[in-house]
């Protein structure tokens, strides 16, 4: 059986999607890679949704969707799985490791005995490797982490079946081992890039895309009147962690996809694609400045109603830079 | 951003790990670099737990004046609201509003407790109380 290399990432999905993809013998698909052809850029604003008491913000597509879009996009069928059982959704993880299958496992994080106290919030969107184990013990590759780990069965068992919002229900996931000799990276890159295009600029509905970053700013000048400064300081704290924590590579996924197109460059030969990862990277210094000016009123620096209008008025820049590069890239021709 | 630029100022990562960040390296090309963490994002962790603990010396204040059951305490103790509560107890939302109220509370059978007491790792004397 082949020894697992453990490689940490940015994000969890990209960087198992990645890693799982290494392990079954294909190269090439590294997290930027598996974050374009996924498409997993994206911005929602989900109104009427509270996340830890604040606004539901994400900047990056739905969980599952990086790496069923990338295997499919490569043509890599995939198993997946979810239980209504506890005892063989564990049965179901040891049979495959038992078979030398190393899997995705979605997992909650506020059980996760590994992770710093500071981040245990219940969110249940975490996915690690499953690659062995030994005793009562499992072998854990858990992307954002700088080395790997181990979980006792019984807290496995609690961070599999962790309940609420994106409840995990067991999820394993892996690739099937196939024979990949012609892996057609530039037909997925563009498949990934048109989707990317698409959801960003077509979805319906003002909260999702790229005018939700338009929809958040206005709700933002609102904030101040409608839950007072303390709390309307705790949302742009909340939008601050969105979109810098641990996970999104810095400037809400920005860069990542910056280092995307960078990349692509390689196997499409199309000067535009360097132009457009300079135009995101801009867009990511600027979110990156944001949170910094969130921050100073978040401390109680500036807390007036003119600054919250000028984070907002911010955010719609951000919104223009990124209007602006989506429709350059979504008129790329590709021939 | 560029790779000299990533910040490297102590955070909640200390001692576990360092995250991964994406940044230009000289050649203008990106690169990856591991970052203990950012001032801007501690800012705003150390807020959301600020806020945590204000709620939850609300709730012991509300405990001593008897307007809320000790219950009310555990769920925030334990980052909960009364939506997830309801899906990992088994309890209904109604149910558990109703043993917020220190007067149905104290009535509870140890059987019923024993739920709470169980998914807040606790014992059942421990979940009649407070500590801090």
């Amino acid at each position: 059986m082949k020894e697992f290399e453990h490689i940490q990432s940015a994000h969890c999905e990209n960087g198992v999607t990645s890693s799982l993809l290494h392990h079954n013998g294909i190269e090439g698909v590294s997290e930027p890679m598996a974050f374009g052809i996924g498409s997993g850029l994206f911005y929602i604003h989900i109104p009427f949704m509270k996340v830890n008491g604040g606004p539901s913000i994400s900047f990056r597509t739905f969980p599952g969707a990086i790496f069923s879009r990338t295997c499919k996009a490569l043509d890599i069928p995939i198993t997946h799985k979810k239980f209504n059982s506890e005892d063989k959704a564990m049965e179901y993880l040891d049979r495959q490791l038992d078979q030398g299958k190393i899997t995705g496992c979605q997992v909650g994080v506020y059980n996760l005995p590994y992770f710093p106290k500071e981040y245990r919030f219940h969110f249940n969107a975490h996915n690690i490797i499953i690659y062995g184990k030994q005793g009562n013990e499992y072998l854990v590759s858990d992307p954002t982490m700088e080395e790997t780990t181990l979980i006792s069965e019984e807290d496995l068992r609690i961070v599999r079946f962790a309940k609420g919002v994106l409840a995990p229900k067991g999820h394993l996931y892996s690739p099937e081992l196939v024979k990949t000799t012609n892996l057609d990276f530039p037909k997925a890159i563009k498949a990934g890039i048109k989707r990317n295009c698409r959801d960003m600029l077509k979805i319906p509905g003002k909260p999702a895309g790229v005018s939700g970053i338009g929809y958040t700013a206005n709700r933002v000048s609102k904030w101040r009147d409608q839950l007072g400064v303390r709390k309307a300081s705790l949302y742009l704290g909340q939008i601050i962690r969105m979109q810098e924590e641990i996970g999104t590579g810095g400037g809400g996924f920005r860069y990542i996809y910056a280092a995307f197109l960078e990349e692509a460059y390689k196997y499409i030969m199309n000067d535009q694609l360097l132009e457009i990862s300079n135009d995101f990277t801009k867009a990511g210094d600027m979110w990156r400045n944001s949170a910094m000016t969130m921050a100073q009123t978040l401390k109680g620096r500036a807390t007036e109603q003119s600054d919250f209008d000028h984070i907002a008025e911010g955010m719609r820049i951000i919104e223009q830079q990124e209007l602006m590069a989506l429709n350059k890239l979504k008129s790329i021709k590709f021939d | 951003m560029k790779t000299n630029e990533i910040p490297q100022d102590e955070s909640a990562l200390k001692n576990f790990t360092k995250e991964v960040c994406y940044a230009k390296n000289s050649d203008g090309n990106y690169e990856t670099v591991l970052s203990k963490g950012w001032d801007v994002k501690k800012d705003a962790l150390d807020a959301a737990w600020d806020d945590i603990e204000i709620q939850k010396e609300k709730a012991i204040i509300a405990f001593n004046k008897g307007v809320k059951s000790p219950l009310y305490f555990h769920m925030l103790n334990n980052l909960m609201d009364t939506s997830l509560l309801a899906q990992y107890s088994g309890y209904w939302k109604f149910t558990i509003n109703r043993h917020m109220k220190p007067a149905v509370f104290n009535k509870l059978k140890d059987n019923k407790l024993k739920v709470y007491a169980d998914l807040f790792k606790i014992s059942i004397q421990d979940l009649k109380e407070i500590k801090i």
